[in-house]
């Protein structure tokens, strides 16, 4: 009789699965996997966000374009949270909103609350006279669509470095104007490119994109990068929003993809 | 004799299961495709910017659900590729009125679940038919075999629907090497590929996809052309395991006799 092979082939592949699922779930010390409710949808959208985090090196940027590259630009979902004729209008924040508009966003203002050491409010000239990038960058709508503009802001990163982010922190979670609200990890927080934007195209950021202030999370699709910023809450827990969040509305809370 | 040998139970594994996530991908990419059934080349392509091709699939199709475009004030008046719908040769905007059909929600996520049941499947059988020697012995022509006679004389016996009775195992004939072959090594990694094409983060770790493809519109639609080629193998596929012995082809290929 031969002698025994020391790894059999079998063994060899289970010990090698093993391996890799003991690699991909070491992983998750940097992150927490979203609920899936069960629901086997919100699973596969958990794969792949283990998957990005995991296999993709961090905050690598998008790829970014020239002034010539500028592409017309559709705006869609809420155009003007302040125009009570449009079905999108939300009374909540509706009328402030268009209060707001009509003294040229002047009083408008962005709370940060939460984990931070320094809760507090900004103005459109605060954000201004903090470090600005400019980027011309590729917008992805889930819808399938895509336009080219160019973004000026401040990095969401230097404005919760200057409210005093806790190490603890791990979400951060947007608010806006025309009732949505939505989170990002700290990894696409901190990413050089997730900006506050005031400015597109040279100009003022108007009001159907969003303005006076928008969030830009570069490496997700479009429906993460919120309009009509009005409150960031900083938070350590995963947060799914309860009935107005992306998951319950029946969209995969990471859209990396 | 070559005529005895049966499907492999890893390959009668692999070929259900990677059906079922083809099955699964084609009807979610149709239902992702009717939120927005135009097809663009480059990086930008939306309703503002003209299309390479307009699917008649959906109510989303040329709907007239738009504000008169204006343009961004900054970027007036330089020379621009200029498009039937943009406004002179300069990038604009305009705000959707229309509420689209809009499925993506749960279209995306089976989509995505669908795509990993696909890419652990090819994996595995790609991995098994080059360890095993399948994919040498049996889907790749053998030397000599592949001559434009004997492509000619097959070719002309499909067409005249002389279909020689199924083997019940991998005695391929050359046309089904082909096009077996195609799917495996061109066709589905191709989809693949243009599908990570298509994701911002992935794009952002590997910009080198966007060269690849000519852009995240270009790839979109390369996806959607192997969508269709796809869509026709399986239809000829079933067509021929129909003319050659639907019952013992089915049987060949589940319980393997």
């Amino acid at each position: 009789m031969p002698p025994r092979p020391r790894l059999t082939r079998r063994e060899a592949l289970l010990g090698g699965l093993t391996a890799a699922g003991g690699a991909l779930l070491s992983g998750c010390s940097s992150y927490d996997l979203p609920p899936t409710y069960g629901n086997v949808l919100r699973m596969g959208d958990a794969l792949t966000y283990a998957a990005h985090r995991t296999l993709l090196p961090g905050q690598s940027l998008v790829r970014e374009y020239g002034r010539a590259d500028i592409s017309s630009f559709p705006a869609i979902g809420t155009t003007d949270p302040g125009n009570a004729a449009l079905p999108t209008f939300n009374p909540a924040f509706g009328e402030r909103y268009a209060q707001l508009r009509a003294g040229g966003f002047a009083d408008w203002r962005l709370e940060i609350a939460g984990k931070v050491a320094r809760p507090g409010t900004y103005s459109l000239a605060d954000l201004k006279r903090m470090p600005a990038r400019t980027q011309i960058t590729r917008h992805l709508c889930e819808e399938g669509w895509s336009a080219i503009a160019e973004w000026t802001g401040v990095p969401l990163g230097h404005v919760l470095q200057a409210a005093g982010i806790l190490p603890s922190a791990r979400y951060v979670t947007f608010q806006t104007f025309d009732h949505w609200t939505d989170n990002i990890d700290m990894l696409d927080a901190l990413h050089p490119q997730t900006i506050l934007a005031y400015g597109m195209n040279g100009g003022d950021l108007p009001v159907p994109h969003g303005g006076p202030v928008r969030l830009r999370v570069e490496t997700q699709v479009g429906y993460k990068s919120l309009k009509f910023l009005r409150r960031l809450l900083v938070h350590d827990e995963f947060d799914d929003l309860g009935k107005d969040g992306s998951m319950k509305n029946g969209w995969s809370w990471y859209a990396g993809i | 004799m070559q005529v005895t040998q049966r499907h492999a139970r890893w390959v009668r594994a692999t070929h259900w299961i990677g059906a079922a996530s083809v099955l699964a991908l084609a009807f979610s990419g149709f239902v992702i495709l009717m939120a927005h059934p135009r097809l663009y080349w480059g990086d930008a392509g939306n309703d503002l910017t003209p299309a390479l091709l307009e699917l008649p699939i959906s109510r989303n199709h040329r709907h007239g659900g738009w504000t008169t475009p204006t343009r961004f004030a900054e970027i007036d008046g330089r020379a621009r590729r200029a498009g039937p719908t943009e406004v002179g040769d300069a990038p604009v905007s305009a705000s959707r009125t229309y509420e689209i059909f809009n499925k993506n929600g749960w279209g995306r996520s089976l989509h995505f679940l669908a795509a990993w049941g696909l890419v652990a499947t090819g994996a595995i059988y790609l991995l098994g038919g080059v360890l095993s020697g399948h994919v040498r012995a049996h889907l790749i022509p053998r030397p000599g075999e592949l001559t434009a006679t004997h492509l000619a004389r097959e070719l002309a016996d499909h067409l005249r629907l002389r279909i020689r009775p199924a083997t019940g195992g991998p005695q391929y004939g050359l046309l089904q090497k082909c096009a077996y072959a195609s799917v495996v090594f061109v066709a589905l990694p191709l989809t693949v590929l243009t599908g990570l094409t298509m994701s911002p983060a992935i794009t952002a770790a590997f910009p080198f996809l966007l060269t690849l493809f000519g852009g995240v519109q270009s790839a979109r639609t390369i996806h959607f052309a192997l969508w269709a080629s796809l869509v026709l193998f399986v239809a000829g596929h079933v067509l021929m395991v129909a003319l050659s012995g639907f019952r013992r082809q089915v049987r060949a290929m589940t319980v393997g006799d």
